[in-house]
């Protein structure tokens, strides 16, 4: 029979619907202005009690909180309106102290069972939420030659523990280059670096006055040198962010290409103070475990002369937290940072337990040697330092200045002990740390051991920020658009297509329904562009059902019978819209591919937009076509 | 409601007329892109902008000299949107593509009027600048061509050559405009013109659709009066949906602030030439390139054959 569906195609748009419309609920609700409260300091700890005395003190001043909740990051208070929450602020703030970090939030004020049912509101992008990007280059070039600097000293060590006596080593470009005396000195030394330095692939020169060899990196050391500054880069990075806002922001940081990171801090207004974090130097330091005093003793007051409390980092292993123990050590360094030339987390063959490899340069190497031979069975710890830049700032917020109009940089060290081990054998150059309690715990160490070790520089190459009020006009101006074009739409469509206007009509409005549904879902990134995006295709997505219309006009117009003409109408348009359609996906598909961040908010959209108007505009109307009118005697169409 | 409904308008014979305009219009464009050349925006020349929002309105002298003398002699400090908002610009420098400037420009006009607020801030490093001007005319060529092959699939070459010469024109006249009015070039005005590219697509392929179908319909006729035939039948469709699309534009250009000015502004100019071309554009090189019934009947191994037999004879 003509224009009639099948019960399942029925079924199948309502469950599309109801799914759609579902998942699409959350962004409804909108957001509760809320307090954050984080311990930020190692004495303080967010307890029921801080709960409690926040409550307090919040009912003494008179402000209504509607919800408070403990959380893994710390306490989150929802209120009424900005002022509340601003008031709230002031006292959280006093009543807690420096201990504690208080951040203002917007708190999605989905209900909980649509969140267990993980229907999540839409994820805005920076430049409607507000917030800052950051995208930063690391300076390979510099890493490559720090790294070629190691091993023009390795190759020193390992000629002169060969004994082959050579003019010199030095770097040219990215390649180690020695000189020799003689062909034979120089056959002599390529055996030896040969088996030693497998990174490395030999060429031989002479210069009529020397007889050199050029060591060149492989290709596949290379790659790997760059993914090694890249990864330790963004474990740093990440690490500093955390600590910074106290896990009151939930950054993103991702890789870019194979040089580049992209930071984006939603919600965070103080650049400067972010631009400091991203300016931090890491760097470690192997020290003796001070074992003839103990620690009690010096925490009491009575340090020995020679040695220094540090303290263990806090780490979480699943749930539980094991927090920060003092350790006493010698102030005497064994190795630094810049020696470690690589740290990789493995599994011990024999018992199966987790290590770390770490791998010294020639001049570390000779250090630890000699220490170690003298000291097997002594225990050894690793200092984790930080130095940060902080920029100085006065009550009002001003920037401190020198009398030079240079702003005022304060730095400060944090040192943290990342490991403490006792020494099991006499070891120079390369060595592993095993008895790990898990694979995490190893990784963390290694992650730890490569940030302190050689860094490679980064430099910000980008930065967007976005204010907040500047967000909330963005989403404001946004909304507008897309409803006023929506209407407008609307109302053209139901003056020029009467009823089946108003069915095309019904088809637009579940096409956004399911746009915001499929973006919630995704939880792509909705920018102002994206929103463009929706807009566009408010106006593009009826073009599907104005094919249609027409061509039913027209097979009217050709004399055919109503049923003939709904059914040749749809069946004659379908593929031009189909390949009208991929066309724009193909232009969408590019942008998308091309394009970076709100670009690529647009592209998404667009090509949501494009997928969805060809189900709603073909078959959504369909159906409601059929269901009007199909089998059934009619006079005239209203269209 | 309707409205041009079985016109029977000579679009072809027009298409002298239409190609003069064309033509004029390409040139025009072309000639100010020369010329004046395009206003690229922050993103692609690099450099720092500052959105800073005062309670109320704010006089630009101050804030200019204050910048001028302290070490910015460049920037440029003008009003954006209203006389309570100001845009700072500074151009990047050789050696300083420093990120700390917008905090130091921040820091300047803090010290003129404490409630200043910092609404927005763009840095963009003169590499990344150059990267985007060569992947953004990478993008719109990659484009071009993934069309040109997909019309050229599902059409013919002729098709192919008709849809991306109307492409190439709209393309060319939006690009035109910016550099005509001196409107800015940034990346949203980029992505509406690869939008352009889709919206003006779209438009040609229903309208080459149809003449594909009248030409296997349609049988005692020429070229052009089937294509004239299809401009006509499709006529009212190509309007009504530029009309819809041209209506959320307006609102957008009105409605959706000073960030979406220029991709409005882009989108709208693109919709308009974008439906001139689909209709003189496009069909004309159809008509030039000798379009005939045989390039679009389905082939046939007989007809091979046939063929080789008239040859022999």
């Amino acid at each position: 029979m003509l224009n009639h569906y099948p019960l399942w195609k029925y079924i199948l748009i309502i469950m599309i619907i109801v799914v759609s419309a579902f998942y699409a609920l959350p962004n409804i609700y909108g957001e509760d202005p809320a307090l954050q409260v984080a311990a930020s300091s190692r004495n303080a700890k967010i307890t029921d009690q801080t709960l409690a005395q926040l409550a307090q003190q919040f009912e003494k001043e008179g402000i209504h909180y509607r919800s408070a909740k403990m959380s893994e990051t710390g306490l989150l208070f929802r209120f009424k309106n900005e002022e509340e929450q601003l008031k709230a602020k002031k006292i959280a703030e006093s009543t807690l102290g420096d201990n504690y970090a208080v951040a203002l939030n917007l708190a999605p004020a989905t209900p909980q069972w649509l969140l267990d049912m993980n229907a999540q509101p839409m994820y805005l992008g920076l430049d409607l939420r507000g917030g800052v990007y950051f995208l930063m280059q690391v300076d390979m070039e510099a890493a490559i030659i720090k790294s070629v600097n190691t091993y023009v000293s390795d190759s020193r060590s390992i000629l002169r523990k060969a004994k082959v006596r050579y003019l010199g080593s030095k770097r040219v470009g990215n390649d180690v280059v020695i000189h020799f005396k003689s062909a034979e000195l120089r056959d002599k030394g390529y055996d030896v670096l040969r088996r030693e330095m497998r990174d490395l692939s030999f060429t031989e020169k002479d210069d009529g006055k020397s007889f050199i060899l050029r060591g060149r990196l492989s290709e596949a050391k290379l790659k790997e040198l760059k993914m090694f500054a890249l990864k330790q880069n963004i474990t740093t990075l990440r690490k500093r962010i955390d600590e910074k806002f106290h896990g009151l922001v939930e950054p993103i940081i991702q890789q870019q290409g194979d040089d580049r990171i992209v930071i984006q801090l939603p919600g965070i207004q103080d650049t400067a103070g972010a631009k400091d974090i991203l300016g931090a130097t890491a760097t470690l330091e192997y020290r003796a475990v001070d074992e003839e005093h103990t620690v009690e003793e010096a925490l009491s007051g009575r340090v020995p002369p020679g040695s220094k409390i540090y303290y263990a980092r806090e780490r979480k292993e699943g749930s539980r937290v094991i927090t920060a123990v003092p350790v006493l050590l010698k102030k005497r360094v064994i190795v630094t940072g810049e020696h470690v030339t690589n740290a990789q987390a493995g599994i011990d063959p024999d018992t199966g337990g987790a290590k770390v490899n770490v791998s010294l340069d020639g001049y570390g190497g000779k250090r630890m040697g000699a220490f170690t031979k003298d000291n097997i069975g002594k225990r050894m710890a690793v200092v984790y330092l930080e130095t940060k830049q902080e920029t100085v700032r006065d009550k009002d917020g001003n920037i401190v200045r020198d009398e030079n109009g240079k702003p005022v940089v304060k730095r400060h060290t944090t040192e943290e002990v990342i490991s403490n081990a006792v020494i099991r054998g006499h070891f120079s150059n390369r060595f592993e740390t095993t008895g790990l309690d898990s694979v995490q715990e190893a990784n963390d160490l290694s992650l730890l051991l490569r940030a302190g070790a050689l860094a490679a520089p980064v430099y910000i190459i980008e930065e967007r920020t976005i204010g907040p009020s500047l967000g909330q006009d963005n989403i404001d101006k946004g909304f507008e658009s897309v409803i006023i074009g929506f209407i407008a739409v609307l109302i053209f469509m139901a003056v020029w297509y009467r009823k089946f206007g108003m069915i095309a009509n019904i088809a637009l409005a579940l096409n956004l329904v399911i746009i915001v549904a499929i973006l919630s879902m995704l939880q792509a990134t909705l920018t102002l562009p994206g929103i463009a995006g929706i807009v566009l295709t408010v106006g593009m997505a009826v073009d599907a059902n104005v094919l249609i219309f027409e061509r039913i006009r027209e097979e009217l117009r050709n004399g055919n019978s109503l049923q003939n003409s709904i059914n040749a109408g749809y069946e004659k348009a379908l593929m031009t819209i189909a390949d009208a359609n991929i066309t724009t996906l193909i232009a969408a598909f590019v942008l998308f591919v091309v394009g970076t961040g709100p670009i690529k908010g647009f592209a998404v959209t667009l090509s949501i937009g494009i997928v969805t108007s060809m189900f709603t505009a073909i078959m959504v109307t369909r159906a409601i076509v059929n269901y009007l009118y199909g089998g059934k005697r009619i006079k005239e169409l209203s269209i | 409601m309707q409205i041009l409904t079985d016109t029977h308008i000579k679009f072809m014979e027009q298409r002298k007329i239409a190609m003069f305009v064309s033509i004029t219009l390409i040139v025009i464009s072309l000639a100010s892109l020369t010329i004046r050349g395009l206003q690229f925006g922050l993103d692609f020349t690099g450099g720092t902008l500052l959105e800073l929002a005062y309670t109320k309105a704010v006089e630009l002298g101050p804030i200019r000299d204050e910048l001028h003398n302290n070490g910015f002699p460049d920037a440029v400090v003008q009003h954006f949107g209203s006389a309570s908002e100001v845009l700072l610009r500074v151009s990047p420098k050789e050696g300083i593509s420093n990120a700390q400037i917008s905090t130091e420009l921040f820091e300047l006009v803090r010290k003129l009027d404490n409630s200043v607020e910092n609404r927005r801030v763009e840095f963009v490093g003169p590499q990344v600048g150059e990267e985007l001007t060569e992947t953004g005319g990478i993008a719109m060529l990659a484009a071009l061509v993934c069309i040109l092959i997909y019309v050229a699939l599902r059409f013919e070459y002729r098709f192919a050559l008709g849809s991306v010469a109307a492409l190439t024109h709209d393309v060319i006249i939006v690009l035109g405009l910016f550099s005509l009015f001196g409107i800015e070039f940034d990346l949203t005005v980029l992505a509406a013109i690869l939008a352009v590219i889709g919206y003006s697509l779209n438009d040609t392929i229903v309208v080459f659709d149809r003449i594909r179908e009248n030409f296997r319909k349609i049988r005692k006729s020429g070229a052009v009066e089937v294509i004239d035939a299809s401009l006509n039948q499709t006529l009212s469709r190509t309007i009504i949906t530029s009309l819809t699309t041209l209506l959320v534009l307006i609102v957008l250009f009105i409605f959706g602030g000073e960030l979406i000015h220029g991709f409005a502004t882009a989108l709208l100019a693109g919709v308009i030439v974008g439906t001139y071309s689909s209709i003189y554009v496009a069909s004309s090189v159809l008509v030039t390139m000798g379009i005939s019934k045989e390039d679009l009947a389905p082939v046939k191994r007989e007809g091979d054959e046939q063929e080789e037999v008239y040859e022999e004879v």
